[in-house]
């Protein structure tokens, strides 16, 4: 039953990103096209209440449901790890147009060619997690 | 009435619901990362005992699984319930550009092209469909998060590094759309 409500959270994201169109290789293609202010409006408007939230939380020093800090961990310093990582996941986002949450959306709305594309994300971070040590970080 | 939910919708509220399923993760002591996910489907399978990287407590991310399957669960019910399946509005200019690609306008939400059944089971189709999610589970992992972890929860916290991982994310997403797409379309 604990986890009752991150299923609940999962569905409303599910619906969200679809209703919204967020999940559309169309739209991430109208992204990368800088075409239209769709996308950037859902990232936008979230990146800019989250920004407020976050400090507010800082400030505030609001507490979780179990009464612990709410803690932002800051992520390891360095460059290339992001800027190589971020281009090659760049690469596939606009090549399949999703990432990792609008792909299983994809799957419960029907497009079942997602579950491959899915499945070979997996495949990917397993072939990370074997050559991560020679990769420079 | 009915229009209001079966129609598009629009882009701040959908920002605002993103932003406050965030919140509620940070409400209930998690934080909002899908691509963490993938790590935790490789530990779960029982990758750990050959590779360090999966070797972690993974149960402790169950919550993020059940999420995962929450959101299968909710695209399900946006095509059975909450659509009429209209074309995706996007702007003529891209349809324009994407149909000199050979990419027909829109008729539903994805390119029947890429998507369909008959592009999946073309060798060309499927190696599109296999290196797309290679890339993706690859590079959000060495990026160290996706457009979930990064772009939203990353940018909410002013972190420098989820800046650069956009702009990585950009960089790719140019190169495939711009250099890339006229020599495989």
């Amino acid at each position: 039953m604990k986890f009752i409500k991150f299923l609940i959270l999962g569905i409303v994201f599910g619906i969200v990103m679809a209703k919204s169109e967020a999940i559309s290789w169309f739209r991430i293609q109208e992204m990368f096209r800088f075409q239209a202010f769709h996308m950037y409006g859902i990232i936008g408007t979230a990146v800019v209440l989250g920004v407020i939230g976050v400090a507010m939380i800082k400030k505030f020093r609001i507490r979780d449901i179990d009464g612990n800090p709410v803690v932002f961990m800051p992520k390891d310093k360095s460059i290339v790890r992001y800027l190589l990582g971020g281009t090659i996941f760049g690469l596939g986002w606009a090549l399949s147009g999703a990432c990792p949450g609008p792909m299983v959306v994809n799957i419960g709305y029907g497009f079942i060619s997602m579950a491959i594309v899915f499945f070979s994300a997996i495949v990917g971070t397993f072939l990370y997690g074997v050559i991560k040590d020679k990769l420079p970080h | 009435m009915k229009e209001i939910v079966t129609q598009t919708w629009s882009w701040w509220f959908s920002g605002a619901m993103i932003a406050s399923i965030m919140f509620f993760l940070l409400f209930f002591g998690k934080s909002f990362g899908f691509s963490s996910n993938l790590r935790t489907i490789c530990a779960a399978a029982g990758m750990g005992k050959k590779t360090k990287f999966f070797d972690f407590n993974w149960k402790k991310q169950i919550w993020n699984l059940v999420f995962l399957v929450g959101a299968i669960i909710g695209g399900f019910i946006a095509k059975q319930f909450l659509s009429t399946d209209v074309p995706v509005l996007i702007s003529p200019e891209t349809i324009a550009d994407l149909g000199k690609l050979g990419f027909a306008a829109p008729s539903s939400l994805q390119p029947s092209e890429l998507f369909g059944i008959d592009a999946m089971l073309s060798l060309k189709g499927l190696l599109i469909l296999v290196f797309g999610g290679l890339m993706v589970g690859f590079g959000s992992r060495y990026a160290g998060g996706c457009t979930s972890g990064h772009a939203i929860s990353g940018l909410s916290d002013l972190q420098v590094p989820s800046l650069i991982a956009v702009v990585g994310f950009f960089i790719g997403g140019l190169i495939m759309t711009f250099l890339i797409f006229p020599l495989i379309f």
